[in-house]
């Protein structure tokens, strides 16, 4: 497994992205599709450049890390401890759960109109559709997870004395992190969407703004930059987040082999 | 040290068949047990009699539906913390190493960093696991698993010591070596042992006494003297007093045994008609 082998394992995975720019380019250039609606990736560099210089960048950027990482943050700790504590009080959970149900089921995007009636067109409303739709995967993915902690590991901590405080800290909620992660991994794909929806509604600011804005004066290739700028806040969100889920999780390495 | 007293012990509890239907199922009934400080007692029964379930009642992990229970003197509540419990499947938390397994009854007894440390390392030493502190649990073998949990058990230092069938998971070599270890560490760590099994030359071979259990609802038929001397070597299980005591064992428990196999089919019981001898060659049978 040398350099080579590195190499062309470099060029197989890039090589679709490759021969996709490609085509993008290619077709606006050639006339087979007017370059007043899909500009060539080249000029869509060009506006992200010209965003950079100008400071635009940032300040989109800036806005919406703040309003998806807040909405997120709140989710993840609202929806962990909240769905460890009904995961843990299984006749809460039958009381709740078809509400849940029913809350999970109501898009965050038809909420919005609800909060912004609530919370006006400013950040809050923002930060709560996104709050919204990160929440309830990670809620139910805790509670499934809690759920499913092995009773034998409850008992065995338990004969040793432990306070119910311990049972949950260092027993449910490390044997539920893997379903944890799972549901936080999801509510980062969500809270992107959720981002995107909220900007293009009373935004003056952020990547969805940008887009949307970008279209309405017919800044094509400055939309396309938007879009492409979104898909790259999603990926490394993502990639964030299975960081996060790789360090606690560790111990399970080559356990999946295993068993 | 610990005693313990069982009067009258009854457990009963509501359980589903397959169809649903809620079934009342006594699983205990007049159960009378005494276990004198310091000795190793083995509880043994057919599957399902209900030995696994005093067990979790002395543990204090089941509520018993009625009847006292006394350890040194005192009614049983909640969790005694001077016990240490092994479980059959290990129970070793997955994401803590092996020391880090070893050191949680002393983390819940609020034991510092440092000392925690030296005194799971001590015992690793003394399960025989020295160079594996490191390791997850999944990374080790079955009957390593078990000496770490013994292990973990030991560490706090409990009084009695509860063990659920610790072996019966494990084949017949590892068995066999694990309850050498197990009669080495008593021998050094005095203290009484309550040991479940459902496998007659075990608890021949490990046992101070024997308590026989009936079928389903359970309670002790008769309690077996082990006069065998210590310390006990592998071959004392081919000595003549060990058959002797085992065929003894075994007239006492076939009964049982059928009692509890026979509304089975007919396939089912002929097996447990040749248990004593699958159970001699370490064959895993159904938890009880």
């Amino acid at each position: 497994m040398g350099i080579s082998a590195k190499l062309s394992g470099l060029f197989q995975r890039s090589l679709g992205i490759l021969v996709f720019a490609l085509l993008w380019e290619l077709l606006p250039r050639s006339g087979l599709v007017s370059a007043a609606y899909l500009s060539p990736p080249s000029e869509v560099l060009g506006a992200i450049a010209d965003l950079v210089s100008s400071g635009l960048l940032f300040k989109h950027l800036e806005a919406s890390l703040y309003r998806s990482l807040a909405g997120l943050l709140l989710a993840i700790v609202s929806g962990v401890g909240l769905g460890l504590l009904m995961g843990g009080f299984r006749r809460l959970e039958a009381l709740v759960d078809p509400l849940l149900q029913l809350f999970r089921q109501t898009s965050a995007l038809a909420l919005f109109p609800v909060f912004i009636l609530f919370f006006g067109i400013g950040e809050l409303s923002k930060v709560a559709i996104i709050f919204w739709a990160s929440f309830w995967p990670i809620l139910l993915s805790t509670i499934s997870g809690v759920k499913q902690v092995d009773r034998l590991l409850i008992d065995s901590a338990r004969s040793m004395g432990a306070s119910r405080a311990f049972l949950f800290v260092k027993v449910v909620l490390p044997a539920a992190a893997p379903s944890i992660f799972t549901g936080v991994r999801l509510a980062g794909a969500y809270c992107v969407t959720a981002l995107v929806a909220a900007e293009m509604i009373g935004a003056h600011s952020g990547l969805g703004f940008l887009t949307l804005n970008s279209q309405e004066v017919f800044q094509v290739p400055s939309m396309y930059a938007g879009i492409l700028l979104l898909a790259l806040v999603g990926l490394l969100l993502n990639a964030v987040l299975a960081l996060i889920e790789r360090r606690c999780t560790r111990w399970r390495r080559g356990l999946r082999a295993d068993a | 040290m610990s005693s313990i007293v069982a009067r009258d012990l009854r457990m009963e509890f509501t359980s589903r068949d397959e169809s649903g239907r809620a079934e009342r199922v006594v699983a205990l009934e007049h159960f009378d047990l005494e276990v004198r400080a310091g000795e190793f007692l083995s509880v043994l029964g057919p599957s399902g009699c209900g030995k696994s379930t005093f067990l979790s009642i002395l543990a204090g992990l089941a509520q018993k539906s009625g009847g006292s229970l006394l350890v040194d003197g005192q009614p049983l509540e909640g969790i005694n913390a001077r016990q240490g419990v092994v479980f059959q499947g290990y129970a070793l938390f997955p994401w803590r190493t092996v020391l880090e397994n070893i050191e949680v009854g002393l983390e819940i007894r609020g034991v510092g960093k440092a000392e925690r440390r030296e005194r799971a390392r001590e015992y690793l030493e003394l399960v025989g696991l020295g160079g594996f502190g490191a390791r997850y649990p999944h990374e080790i073998s079955g009957g390593m698993r078990q000496r770490v949990a013994i292990a973990r058990s030991l560490v706090y230092e409990p009084e009695v010591l509860l063990m659920d069938e610790p072996f019966a998971a494990l084949d017949a070599q590892t068995r066999e070596i694990l309850q050498g270890e197990l009669l080495r560490i008593w021998d050094r760590h005095k203290k009484t042992i309550v040991f479940i099994t459902h496998s007659l030359d075990e608890a021949i071979f490990l046992s101070d006494r024997i308590a026989v259990m009936t079928h389903r609802p359970g309670r002790i038929k008769e309690i077996i003297e082990v006069p065998l001397p210590r310390p006990r070597l592998a071959e004392l299980r081919n000595s003549e007093d060990f058959v002797h005591l085992r065929q003894r064992a075994w007239e006492v428990l076939k009964d049982e045994v059928r009692f509890a196999t026979a509304p089975v089919p007919a396939a089912t019981s002929t097996r447990a008609a040749d248990w004593p001898a699958s159970a001699q060659a370490g064959r895993r049978l159904a938890k009880g």
